[in-house]
């Protein structure tokens, strides 16, 4: 589904991305664990297509289109969604109109006719429920004056509604208390199908224990340096990062800090 | 007409035909006021961007043309299908070219002894009603504008709501101009509140077709003791008209006044409004949005003047300007030695669409109290980058992100009209517009 090759970025001319490659098939949860600083959110920025960063090198592709070429709203009618770590505040815009609006943009690039105002306030109360989001959330304003635990759970429910086939989760679970964070791990797990993917980039194993990852993949320095099965996340717990960051030989000294 | 003395020429030689056409009325002394105030006009002259009140606005063509007052009777074909929102409301007075039309007025839902007509027909018939307030709030001796209005004034609407009545139903008045080169359209309002009375009342300023005409209108607001009035205000003049206007409202204790203006329209279009809170409580609203395309300048100059203690004004000014228009804010706020307790805030935001649209804000507070609190901020911008990618993050395109962010940024003022229906219908006029200047400019 998606296949990130050898791929570089950077922002105001300092490399973030040292030469990323990861490949994600269809019904895979992986997990992009690292230290503050180590490029985890720009890997999620930049395929979401936030113009800020600059790729330098490498590609990506998704179901085999060249991700990069794509403006950000192609990305999103494609498939991708990215989930902020920082929900924007929209004022002003209710966050059911702007749903709406969105879904029937993703729903006619995908040849599907768009949701009267019936039919997607049924949709909207049944996804709802997936993260037992208040319904006062959806008149509000996006995001605005909301906790931080609703903005995150908002971002759930849009992409419950958006039904995206790959999810990247940035730091989903910052900012969350157990409770919430359960509410929205069992969110996630019950999106998930055989056919779509998601990409969980955290800097705690905590959320792990909800969402239980096939695959995790340690970042240090813009770059993946070790891969495994859900156990290294535990092992990150119990070392700390440093203890990859040991073995990474391959790192270069001079581009950390 | 570049000079002042041709200017003077000009508009003397013009009243003396206009005062030909009063037949009768000449004697009155409304009429002493016009000579009066034609007078101060010839003195004052057209100001400059010299003025400190007009250094933003430069109305060269406004002095360089030799308008005249469009003549009783001229008037075009007008019927229904030439109104604005004409199911708006049950209540709508309707001017055509500055001259009441009594067949496309309708009066239908007001409560008993509640007076809304024609300002002409008020000064016969509640001669000294009418009297008693007319010109005595607006002062013309330091404004020409207001001074011009007063000599041409002949007609307007005029309100009066005695203590403890009020209209649900709003009152619409219309003030349609036929669109001709060299019009001078001088609509004079007066609006009287009795104590507790309530008001609902919306202006509206538009034209059948484009053209370099002129409308210069006052708006004098008297509100009584406890009452409540909400004054809204839409001016979508032709784009190639010009538009100043001055509404004038002095408060007497615990009334609340709200005023709502939408600037769409006009080639130069300068509203100032003045809010004189002379009793202890008034509370006074001011909200304002401006949309400029083209080369259009839109000012709006506020006065809130705070003479008495623990009184609060809320002021919010919004402006979204693209193409090559520009904006003006000019915000004043008075808090008297005496107005203790004061509690004042004052807010100014721009959106700016293009690189080569401009706006000038300034905030002025003069405080001779202690004991007040008054705030002010003014921000001048473009849409956020973050806000515009979230969205597209969700697939909404580029041109959608920005529509939907520059309309609720323009929105956020419509939604605080109360009157009803105005604000779904005015929202619908904003989009038009924001639509229009993406095509445009």
């Amino acid at each position: 589904m998606l296949e990130i090759k050898d791929l570089h970025a950077s922002v105001n001319g300092n490399e973030i991305l040292n030469g990323i490659n990861l490949t994600v098939n269809p019904g895979e949860i992986h997990a992009i664990m690292g230290p503050n600083g180590s490029g985890k959110s720009t890997l999620a920025q930049v395929l979401a297509g936030r113009e800020a960063y600059e790729v330098t090198r490498g590609e990506v592709l998704f179901e085999g289109k060249n991700l990069l070429e794509l403006a950000p709203e192609e990305r999103a009618r494609e498939g991708v969604f990215l989930a902020f770590q920082y929900p924007v505040e929209i004022p002003g815009v209710s966050n059911t109109y702007f749903l709406k609006t969105a879904l029937n943009a993703v729903r006619k690039h995908r040849g599907l006719e768009e949701l009267d105002a019936m039919e997607f306030l049924q949709l909207v109360k049944h996804r709802m429920k997936l993260v037992e989001m208040d319904e006062s959330l959806l008149t509000r304003p996006v995001n605005e004056g909301f906790s931080g635990g609703e903005k995150k759970r908002n971002e759930i429910f849009h992409m419950a509604v958006l039904e995206p086939k790959l999810a990247i989760l940035d730091e989903t679970d910052s900012g969350l208390d157990i409770d919430a964070l359960r509410i929205v791990a069992d969110g996630v797990n019950k999106l998930r199908r055989k056919d779509n993917a998601t990409i969980v980039v955290t800097h705690y194993q905590r959320l792990l224990n909800y969402i239980i990852p096939d695959f995790v993949h340690v970042l240090v320095d813009g770059r993946i340096v070790k891969s495994g099965s859900k156990d290294l996340a535990l092992q990150l717990e119990e070392k700390g990062y440093d203890w990859v960051r040991e073995k990474a030989v391959a790192v270069p000294v001079e581009a950390k800090e | 007409m570049k000079s002042l003395a041709e200017q003077s020429v000009w508009y003397q030689a013009t009243f003396e035909t206009f005062e030909k056409s009063l037949n009768g009325e000449a004697g009155s002394e409304f009429h002493a006021l016009r000579k009066k105030a034609l007078a101060k006009f010839k003195e004052l002259g057209f100001p400059t961007t010299r003025h400190e009140e007009w250094k933003f606005t430069n109305v060269t063509p406004i002095a360089r043309t030799p308008f005249r007052p469009v003549p009783v009777g001229r008037s075009a074909k007008i019927n229904e299908t030439n109104l604005r929102l004409p199911d708006l409301t049950e209540n709508r007075l309707v001017f055509v070219d500055g001259h009441y039309h009594a067949s496309l007025s309708k009066i239908r839902r007001l409560p008993d002894k509640v007076i809304a007509g024609s300002l002409a027909e008020a000064l016969k018939r509640h001669s000294a009603m009418v009297q008693k307030h007319l010109g005595k709030y607006v002062p013309f001796d330091e404004h020409p504008f207001v001074a011009l209005n007063t000599a041409f004034a002949r007609d307007g609407a005029f309100v009066w709501i005695p203590d403890g009545k009020g209209n649900d139903e709003p009152i619409h008045i219309h003030f349609i101009a036929t669109g001709d080169e060299r019009d001078l359209i001088s609509p004079r309002n007066l609006f009287i509140v009795g104590d507790r009375g309530r008001l609902s009342v919306i202006e509206s300023y538009y034209a059948m077709r484009d053209g370099a005409y002129f409308t210069n209108a006052v708006t004098e607001l008297i509100v009584g003791e406890g009452a409540t009035v909400e004054y809204d205000k839409l001016q979508d003049e032709s784009l190639d008209g010009y538009h100043v206007s001055w509404t004038h409202s002095v408060q007497s204790s615990r009334s609340t006044v709200t005023s709502n203006l939408v600037a769409l329209g006009g080639s130069i279009a300068r509203s100032n409004i003045h809010a004189s809170l002379g009793g202890e409580g008034c509370e006074c609203t001011l909200n304002g949005l401006s949309l400029g395309t083209r080369t259009q300048l839109i000012d709006n100059h506020t006065t809130i003047d705070h003479a008495t203690p623990r009184c609060a004004s809320h002021e919010l000014y919004k402006a979204v300007l693209a193409g090559k228009s520009r904006g003006v804010f000019n915000g004043k706020i008075f808090v008297r030695k005496d107005a203790q307790k004061t509690d004042a805030k004052q807010t100014n935001k721009t959106l700016l669409l293009s690189d080569d649209a401009v706006m000038d804000t300034k905030p002025q507070l003069e405080i001779f109290a202690d004991d007040v609190k008054c705030t002010h901020g003014a921000t001048i911008g473009q849409l956020d980058a973050d806000q515009v990618f979230y969205l597209r993050s969700r697939g909404l395109d580029l041109t959608s992100a920005q529509d939907m962010l520059t309309f609720a940024f323009a929105a956020d003022v419509v939604n605080r009209i109360h009157a009803k229906g105005l604000s779904e219908r005015l929202e619908a006029m904003v989009h038009e517009k924001l639509h229009e200047s993406r095509r445009g400019s």
